[in-house]
């Protein structure tokens, strides 16, 4: 048995995404800068996909740029912003503490280069405040970017409300909504979105894949030069089957998504009343504000690493933000970020949800964590220090 | 490639001498759990052999594995022999370990050093000489 509760991480490939693909893969294998037949049919074919891709989250097709997945499209949103802010005279930007590293690298990148960032306090429930985005903004502001949801702890920013104050303030904006597209409904006229990154695979569409909405105010600055692909933005040869795999697997997202998001929300809130049973833990995020599939929690006394091995031995795919699965000697930043303590960061479990999941699933998954926890704690010192009664609780 | 060796996984999966020795002649504890790794070491001591080791962990699979490991390799050997395991041993006993793990192993050593130090505070008559 195999209940995969990784979603965030990846999503399993629609069969309309991949019955979008094969065609691309075996006949339909033409250039799309070629001017024969077979490859003006690529050319149409993807920007039929481009359609279908900006009627989603309600843009112009003229304003996707297909890339590579979520990364190079956060890269590049921010590097024009940062440009255009440069020529400006511009160089402050905005963001939050639990952005994924995408952007936080390359804001780190840019404060090499002068820049001066300023990172929003996302609180314990993972939630920005506009009225805190709102102090934050000066004159030399020339972006504001902030994820749509979290990859961690899936908390949905108030995105609308950041969007119309950067766009009464005169800034652009830029959210980072791989969790979000496909799975929460987009308007980026609505929601005032100068640019948005999206990727693919966490929408069942296939890897190395994604795009990037961004309105012409912001002109993108070349991340890869050479051909002139993508209006000259993105240079390669486009990835023509999977971005049909895209699309395809997009379309559907969308044309399902209300029903699968209440649906999922119960599965979630199932999956958190019965890992809240366990004594020592505590739900990271809002309970509420947060993707419909996403469940995080810490469990005091016990290491995230040997907890997903022992899931995995039981047939669960799940992730954790401990230092030992990060590869690094710091748990996840996120976690820090809404203030969890190293001690009990280390001990967290992230598992998200699929559209096709079960009562059944959500509870052989809480009994399997419920049982592992209680093993590790059996010999875990921390856990004896605190039943003990040698140091205290923090949860 | 898997994460870990199969033995890495045996021992994480089934470890061995896992629990507390109440009456025991060393115990050393090492690590901190900002890092995500604590092992702490119970040794039972008789003349110059080790006669009885438990272990408790908190940390990841191949700490897990690495105390069990190490508690194997000294259990029923002589006091001297256990000053001497080193990290390599207890690694090499396990197939090997990630390079970026190659620290759960030295927490293994440190842990049975702190053990027999404390040993030795109790009985420093014991003490070899050197």
């Amino acid at each position: 048995m195999r209940i995969y509760a990784d979603n965030a991480a990846t999503t399993k490939p629609s069969r309309a995404a991949i019955e979008a693909m094969l065609p691309y893969l075996e006949e339909e294998y033409g250039n799309p800068s070629s001017l024969y037949t077979l490859g003006q049919r690529a050319r149409e074919a993807i920007e039929q996909a481009r359609e279908e891709v900006a009627a989603v989250i309600h843009a112009d097709p003229r304003d996707i740029t297909f890339t590579s997945g979520g990364s190079e499209a956060d890269n590049q949103a921010i590097r024009s912003a940062a440009e255009k802010g440069r020529k400006a005279g511009k160089t402050h930007i905005i963001s939050t503490a639990f952005e994924h590293h995408a952007v936080l690298h390359t804001l780190n990148r840019l404060e090499k280069e002068g820049f001066r960032v300023t990172l929003l306090d996302v609180h314990e429930n993972g939630l920005v405040r506009p009225d805190e985005l709102d102090a934050a903004i000066c004159d030399e502001t020339c972006l504001v970017t902030v994820m749509t949801a979290n990859n961690e702890i899936g908390t949905i920013q108030p995105i609308r409300a950041l969007g119309e104050l950067c766009a009464r303030r005169g800034v652009p904006f830029h959210t980072d909504a791989v969790q979000a597209v496909g799975h929460l409904p987009i308007d980026v006229d609505a929601d005032h979105i100068d640019m948005l990154s999206a990727s693919a695979h966490k929408f069942h569409g296939p890897k190395g894949v994604g795009f990037l909405y961004a309105r012409k105010k912001v002109p993108l600055v070349n991340l890869i030069d050479g051909g002139a692909q993508e209006r000259g933005k993105r240079a390669g040869t486009e990835n023509v089957p999977a971005i049909m795999g895209m699309a395809a697997a997009l379309k559907e997202s969308a044309a399902r998504m209300d029903g699968d998001a209440e649906r999922m929300r119960t599965l979630r809130d199932r999956l958190i009343t019965g890992l809240r049973e366990i004594p020592h833990s505590a739900l990271n995020g809002d309970a509420v504000k947060r993707l419909p599939g996403n469940a995080n929690f810490c469990f005091e006394g016990i290491e995230g690493e040997s907890l997903l091995l022992l899931l995995d031995d039981r047939g669960i795919c799940a992730s954790s933000g401990s230092a030992c699965t990060s590869g690094s000697l710091d748990p996840s930043h996120v976690l820090l970020a809404i203030g969890r303590v190293h001690d009990v960061a280390h001990g967290s479990l992230r598992l998200t949800l699929g559209e096709d999941a079960t009562e059944e699933e959500v509870d052989y998954i809480v009994r399997n964590v419920r049982e592992v926890v209680e093993y590790l704690r059996g010999f875990s010192p921390v856990w004896r220090d605190l039943v003990s009664g040698k140091a205290n609780f923090i949860l | 490639m898997a994460l870990y060796s199969e033995k890495v996984m045996e021992h994480f999966r089934n470890p061995r001498n896992v629990g507390v020795i109440e009456d025991a002649d060393g115990v050393g504890e090492v690590g901190n759990a900002k890092c995500g790794d604590i092992m702490k070491m119970y040794l039972k001591i008789d003349g110059d052999t080790v006669t009885d080791v438990k272990f408790e962990t908190f940390g990841c699979g191949s700490a897990i594995a690495s105390s069990s490991m190490a508690t194997e390799l000294i259990k029923g050997k002589p006091v001297a022999d256990a000053m001497k395991l080193t990290n390599k041993a207890v690694a090499e006993a396990l197939d090997g370990l990630p390079a970026y793990k190659m620290h759960c192993s030295v927490l293994a050593e440190e842990a049975i050093q702190s053990a027999l130090a404390d040993y030795y505070a109790k009985h420093p008559e014991k003490k070899p000489a050197t």
